[in-house]
């Protein structure tokens, strides 16, 4: 590094954001996310940051806001988390399905009720089916530079970005990381422009009341209805990956941090049984992995999952493939079912002849501890384990560090 | 600033904001407001609108029925997109008048938090209320603003048993910069009303009690007769708060002259959603009326 | 600005007249001005004008013969009701079809 700072995620966040010169931020306060908003107010009232802080009432008028500067054509910005990310679900779906690109961080945090402010992954997987695009950072270093990235993607296939990372284990913690110099994210990131901006100059009503079927406009032309609508969001949003991996190869030619902006493996090419997981205890696996080649002469890598919506099913499965386990850990789920991530692993792999075992396992939820310790011993154990028995059993999750 | 009656319907412009061959029902009060409406705000304007009556009468895609731009939103956040497109606009540096533009239901039930908001922070836009007392764009249930004794689909067989919030009162304790009651059946007191809040800056709000025929139980021509005799009875007061201090203005600031006012049941006999509505009920309104407007001619004289 | 591959499909809608069709079909009674009473036709001077300043959609012209466009016209009535010198009547639409003059 060259001129690397020592703060927090949250930090991290807000420095993206002055950095990326959005010009509306609102926000509500709520835990975790608090310090973000914070760092923010104080750079626009300090002169550090030109741009209008909307101090809302909830966290639904914080994305109303966004939707509203969106929509006439200038770059908005918003963070939340858990109860707050859900209280805004409905504007969610409406800033996709308008196509507005606007970027908001997601500090991780359990869902209510009961209240717990501290880290799952519940929130963000909730709202997986908004049409967000969503991503996870593992690090502080990621999150500065993903949140950057976001505003790129965002602006070029125009659907809202949802930069994820963990509450205070990224969140509130004091990491190294490197700024990127504001000369050269200028030119990294030019200047949003909407062709359907709000504007008396061009009126046009957005987001009126479309019907099921295709009409003809005012010239004449036909134009799709709202399944041709829908349709064009999922198509869009699929290719958006190639995108994300176009914007991550500038990203390093100007700033020489990226390469794996899709997935990130370690230790992965020789495995034969590979970790999944999202987020810092991502980061926190390849300690594990390092000691179970080390200590236990087992073949196991860690495939850190950086983008989960749109879910990358091929990066995936071509990663995975050549696996004879994948263990895939996760700090949320769809409750009844399994590990929301599991499942479209699992699916992912289904059109492939050579699958791998898969076993799913849920960890952390609401801050429980993941002693790298006790990821550790349920990896060796599951290992050492005859694996195929392992998933003999029904492919229900096995939970982590039960107390009960 | 007063209200001066400046526009008459000679001078008001012939420039026309809305294309004929809209959704809007037939004898549509919303309609009238909106179309004069738009003559006082002009085209350097932007509106927002949730879900209602307008949100049709403004056009299916890929047809606009306006002419105006307009950011169709969610319900409950009306004052919080229109925050953010003005918010934008000043980012833009453009002086472009940005008007949230709701009914009864998107401004006194799911949209007051919101509403409140923006009051409170002060935010430079004008909010129209288009009062039209029911949730009508989904077929008549009850709303906030509903007065008690009227029938909805969701207050069936005696009527809302409840009175309806007195939601400019709740405005009106948010400080607002402006504050105005209109009706419909007065496009020009409105089209006044509008003239004066483009010039204030801070929150403007505008309620307008809006007749709806299929919802009031009218016949398509009374509409405008009927929000006439709101007035005129005493039951719909037009007036304008600025800087704390409350003025009747335009007709009701007339009525003051008067030595009577119609009586409240000329306007309610008008309607079928007052039928279930009993002689006591009815009296005590006319007694609530007659100490308002005692109270009125107190403090204007 | 946007990646020229993606073609962005949202709702924006453009400005137009009869987004619900030619609304005079929904009428049953059209409005009649009869101009030897209408104010400005009679004195030739513009003046009154209720008619056109009230009308909900837009389908009367501010002219000293005010006409009333009958494609979109939904024969709401208002402007019968409210004109001050009763010059305007609504007639049952079906009296204009063709051949009922006859009968």
């Amino acid at each position: 590094m060259s001129n690397p700072i020592i703060e927090s995620g949250n930090v991290a966040a807000a420095m993206a954001v002055q950095l990326a010169r959005a010009e509306v931020i609102a926000a509500y306060p709520i835990t975790p996310q608090t310090p973000v908003t914070e760092k923010l107010s104080e750079l626009i009232a300090a002169g550090a940051m030109d741009a209008e802080y909307v101090a809302v009432e909830s966290e639904h008028s914080a994305m109303g806001v966004c939707i509203g500067a969106a929509s006439a054509g200038v770059r908005a910005f918003t963070a939340t988390s858990s109860n707050g990310l859900l209280y805004m679900s409905e504007q969610l779906h409406w800033a996709a399905g308008a196509r507005l690109p606007i970027v908001m961080c997601v500090v991780n945090r359990a869902i209510g009720a009961p209240w717990s402010v501290w880290n799952d992954h519940q929130d963000a997987i909730s709202q997986r089916d908004t049409g967000w695009i969503q991503i996870f950072a593992k690090d502080h270093q990621e999150i500065i530079d993903m949140t950057l990235k976001a505003f790129r993607l965002a602006e070029l296939v125009h659907i809202p970005v949802m930069v994820n990372y963990d509450g205070y284990y990224l969140s509130h913690t004091y990491m190294p990381f490197e700024p990127p110099d504001a000369e050269r994210v200028d030119a990294f990131l030019p200047a949003y422009a909407y062709k359907h901006a709000l504007t008396p100059e061009r009126p046009e009503s957005l987001n009126t009341v479309t019907l099921p079927d295709a009409r003809l406009d005012v010239d004449g032309i036909q134009r799709g209805g709202y399944m041709d609508i829908r349709h064009n969001l999922h198509e869009e949003m699929g290719k958006s990956i190639e995108v994300w991996e176009e914007i991550d190869q500038e990203y390093q030619a100007l700033f020489g941090r990226g390469g794996h902006p899709v997935i990130d493996p370690y230790r992965c090419e020789d495995a034969d049984v590979i970790i999944v997981a999202m987020g810092s205890m991502a980061n926190q696996f390849r300690v594990v992995v390092d000691r179970l080649r080390q200590n236990d002469g087992l073949k196991v890598g860690i495939l850190a999952l950086q983008m989960y919506r749109p879910f990358p099913s091929a990066i995936i499965a071509e990663a995975l493939q050549s696996a004879r386990h994948v263990m895939v850990y996760e700090k949320g789920l769809s409750y009844g079912n399994q590990g929301a991530l599991y499942g479209d692993i699992k699916s992912a792999l289904y059109p492939y002849p050579a699958r791998p075992r898969l076993h799913n396992f849920i960890v952390g939820l609401g801050g429980r501890a993941i002693p790298t310790e006790s990821l550790y011993e349920t990896m060796k154990t599951a290992c050492e384990q005859d694996l195929s028995t392992l998933s003999a059993q029904a492919d229900a999750p096995q939970w982590i560090g039960l107390q009960l | 600033m007063k209200t001066t009656a400046r526009t008459t319907v000679l001078n008001l412009t012939g420039e026309e904001f809305v294309h004929p061959g809209n959704r809007a029902c037939s004898g549509c009060g919303l309609s009238i407001l909106y179309r004069v409406g738009v003559k006082a705000l002009g085209r350097d304007c932007i509106f927002v609108v949730p879900p209602s009556c307008l949100t049709v009468m403004q056009g299916l895609y890929p047809i606009a029925a306006t002419q105006m731009p307009v950011l169709n939103g969610t319900f409950a956040s009306t004052a919080a997109i229109a925050t953010g497109v003005k918010a934008a606009m000043r980012r833009l540096g453009r002086e472009t008048q940005v008007v949230a533009w709701a009914g009864d239901g998107g401004t006194s039930d799911i949209g007051i938090q919101a509403l409140s908001g923006a009051l409170e922070r002060g935010e430079d836009i004008i909010y129209i209320c288009y009062d039209n007392e029911a949730y009508m764009n989904t077929g008549v249930q009850r709303s906030g603003t509903t007065p008690r004794g009227s029938l909805t689909t969701t207050t069936p067989f005696t009527g809302k048993s409840e009175v309806g919030k007195d939601l400019p009162a709740i405005i009106a304790a948010h400080n607002p910069a402006y504050l105005a009651t209109c009706s419909a059946s007065y496009p020009l007191d409105f089209h006044d009303k509008l003239l004066k809040a483009k010039q204030i800056k801070g929150l403007k709000y505008l309620h307008v009690q809006t007749p709806c025929p299929p919802g009031w139980g009218i016949d398509e021509h009374m509409t405008v007769a009927l929000g006439r005799a709101a007035v005129e009875t005493g039951l719909f007061d037009l007036y304008e708060i600025e800087n704390g201090r409350m003025q009747l203005s335009g007709p009701s600031q007339q009525l003051l002259a008067k030595p009577a006012l119609r009586p409240v049941r000329e306007y309610l006999q008008l309607q079928t959603r007052f039928k279930a509505l009993g002689d006591e009920q009815a009296d005590a309104l006319q007694a609530q009326v007659d100490r308002r407007w005692a109270g009125y001619r107190d403090k204007f004289k | 600005m946007p990646d020229p591959r993606f073609k962005i499909l949202t709702s924006a809608s453009t400005s137009g007249p009869g987004d619900a069709g030619r609304t005079g079909s929904w009428r049953v009674e059209r409005p009649v001005i009869d101009m030897s009473r209408c104010i400005p036709a009679k004195t030739g001077k513009p003046a009154c004008h209720l008619c056109w300043l009230l009308c909900p959609d837009n389908v009367v012209s501010k002219e000293i013969e005010p006409a009333i466009d009958l494609e979109y016209c939904k024969g709401c009535g208002i402007c019968a009701q409210e004109c001050p010198v009763q010059a305007i009547s609504m007639v049952a639409d079906a009296d204009f079809l063709e051949g009922a003059a006859s009968e």
